[in-house]
C-alpha cells in the first residue's frame, strides 16, 4: 500500500489515479499510523513553500515524516520535492523537512537566458546524470524523454544528490536522491507514460 | 528546452463534446472520457475542457465527467467554462484541474484574475479571450463570442497578465473554424505585448502545416484546436511527426 500525505495542499486525484492505474493500492491519508504501515510514502505538493510547510507541521506529521524517511521509499513531488531540503528562499526564509542538503532558490535570478518564462512550464527532457543511469528509479525510463514541470523556484547546492536535470538555459534539478528519499520537481502523475514508468519503478523499490 | 504543446480542446455540452464553427452550428462528437483517454494515449501534451452547460444540473454532471477524466488522464489538464467565482475556481480544482481558465467571468469582473492568482498561483490562471477585428482594432467578445464588449484586447491581456494570469489562450474568432490557419497577426501582436507568460494559440488550424507556420513565430507556446482532432483530420502524431521533421521541438 502506497500512502500520498495529504496536509490540504493541491488535488491529490491525478496522483492517486496515475498510482492505482498501476495496479497498486494506494491511500490518501494525514494518519500517522497509515503513513507507518505504508510501504512507500508519496508527498505531493502545490502553492508556496511557507504555507504548505505551515501546513504540513500542523498536521504533526514532520516528525512522522522524518522517522518514516528513513524506513521506507518516500517521493516528494514538485512542490514536496523542495519541502524535502533544507531550505526555501521562496518570500522570506523557510526551514525545510531537511533531509536532503541544499535549498530552494529563485529561477529567473539565474537563468542564463532573460528571455525565458518563469514558471518554467511544460514538456522538457529529463537528462539523467552520468553515472546515475543505474538508479532504481530509472529501470523503465530513458535519458531523454520529456516530463512536466511547472515551478518557479528550484533546488541547488545539491549536486552530489541530483539524479537528472532538465536544460532550461541552465540545467534544472529534476529528480533528486538520498538514501530511500527521492524527488522529483516535475510531476510524474502529469507526465504521460514516462511519468507512470517512473512511479512503477519508484512503487517497485 | 521546453517543446512546443499541442492540445486539443473539448467543448462539453450536457454530458457530451460538442464542437462549433463560428461559435455557432454546434454538433454532438462523443464521450468526453472516452476522448480524453484517447488523446492521453495518442501523444496530446495537455487537455482543455470547456463547459458550455448552462443549467445548473447540467454544471453538476460536468463536474462529474471532470473527475472521471481527472482519474484518467496523465497528462495537464485545464479547466475553463462559467468560471465567476473563486468557489468555481475551487470547485474545478477539485474535480481535479491543474488550470483554470476565466474568460467572460473575468470580463465583468477583472478583479477574479488577482483574487485567484492570489490563492491559487498564477500558474494556476489561465486568461482566455475570444478576439475579433472591428474597425482596425482588436476587441474583446464575451459571452462565447456573442457580445463585443468594445474593450481593446492588447490592453485587456496585459492588464491580465500584470494581475496574475500565468498563461493566455488567444482565440481569433475571425480564424475560428475556418481551418485555414492561426490567427498569426494578432498573435505576434499578443507575442510582443506579453512576453512573459505562455501563450495558447487558438482558432484556424485546419492542418499540419499551420502548426509548423505557428512555431516559427518565437513567443508562441502551444497550439490548440478542436475540430480537426476530433474528426481525425489530422492526428497528434502524425502531427508531432510532421513538426519534429521541420525542427520543432515537440514531445513524441
Amino acid at each position: 500500500m502506497l500512502a500520498i500525505v495529504d496536509y490540504g495542499v493541491g488535488n491529490l486525484f491525478s496522483l492517486a489515479g496515475s498510482v492505482r492505474s498501476l495496479g497498486c493500492e494506494v491511500c490518501v491519508t494525514a494518519k500517522a499510523g497509515e503513513l507507518a504501515a505504508a510501504s512507500h510514502i508519496l508527498l505531493p505538493g502545490v502553492g508556496a513553500f511557507g504555507d504548505a510547510m505551515a501546513k504540513l507541521e500542523s498536521t504533526g506529521l514532520v516528525p512522522v515524516l522524518r522517522a518514516q524517511a528513513a524506513q521506507k521509499p518516500l517521493l516528494g513531488i514538485c512542490l514536496g520535492m523542495q519541502l524535502l531540503f533544507e531550505k526555501s528562499y521562496e518570500y522570506g526564509v523557510h526551514a525545510g523537512l531537511g533531509l536532503i542538503p541544499g535549498e530552494v532558490c529563485p529561477l529567473a535570478d539565474d537563468l542564463a537566458d532573460k528571455t525565458l518564462k518563469v514558471p518554467h512550464m511544460g514538456w522538457n527532457a529529463l537528462d539523467i546524470v552520468p553515472g546515475r543511469e543505474n538508479d532504481p528509479l530509472f529501470r523503465y525510463f530513458q535519458s531523454g524523454e520529456h516530463v512536466y514541470y511547472v515551478h518557479s523556484y528550484y533546488a541547488k547546492h545539491c549536486a552530489a544528490h541530483t539524479l537528472a536535470t532538465s536544460g532550461y538555459s541552465l540545467p534544472v534539478t529534476g529528480a533528486v536522491r538520498s538514501g530511500h528519499v527521492y524527488g522529483t520537481q516535475f510531476h510524474p502523475e502529469k507526465s504521460g507514460d514516462a511519468g507512470l514508468r517512473l512511479l512503477r519503478a519508484f512503487a517497485e523499490l | 528546452m521546453l517543446t512546443k504543446r499541442i492540445i486539443p480542446c473539448l467543448d462539453v455540452r450536457d454530458g457530451r463534446v460538442v464542437k462549433g464553427t463560428n461559435f455557432a452550428g454546434l454538433r454532438d462528437m462523443a464521450d468526453p472520457v472516452e476522448m480524453a483517454r484517447m488523446y492521453n494515449a495518442d501523444g496530446a501534451d495537455e487537455l482543455v475542457f470547456y463547459d458550455i452547460t448552462a443549467s445548473a444540473e447540467h454544471r453538476a454532471l460536468f463536474t462529474d465527467i471532470l473527475r472521471r477524466v481527472a482519474e484518467n488522464i496523465f497528462i495537464p489538464l485545464t479547466v475553463g467554462g462559467g468560471v465567476n467565482t473563486l468557489a468555481d475556481f475551487d470547485r474545478v480544482l477539485k474535480c481535479g484541474a491543474d488550470k483554470v481558465s476565466v474568460n467572460s467571468g473575468a470580463l465583468r469582473r477583472p478583479a477574479l484574475i488577482p483574487e485567484a492568482a492570489q490563492r491559487y498561483g498564477d500558474q494556476c490562471v489561465v486568461l482566455s479571450a475570444d478576439i475579433k477585428r472591428v474597425g482596425g482594432a482588436f476587441h474583446v467578445f464575451a459571452r462565447g463570442g456573442r457580445e463585443d464588449t468594445g474593450r481593446e484586447a492588447l490592453d485587456w491581456l496585459g492588464w491580465g497578465v500584470a494581475h496574475g494570469a500565468g498563461e493566455l489562450v488567444v482565440n481569433s474568432i475571425d480564424t475560428d473554424g475556418v481551418r485555414a490557419g492561426f490567427d498569426l497577426e494578432l498573435l505576434d501582436a499578443v507575442a510582443a505585448r506579453c512576453p512573459g507568460v505562455p501563450i495558447i494559440a487558438s482558432g484556424g488550424a485546419g492542418r499540419a502545416q499551420d502548426f509548423i507556420e505557428l512555431f516559427t513565430h518565437p513567443g508562441i507556446d502551444a497550439g490548440l484546436a478542436a475540430g480537426i482532432f476530433h474528426e481525425r483530420k489530422l492526428t497528434i502524431p502524425e502531427l508531432k511527426k510532421a513538426l519534429r521533421a521541420q525542427g520543432v521541438e515537440v514531445r513524441l
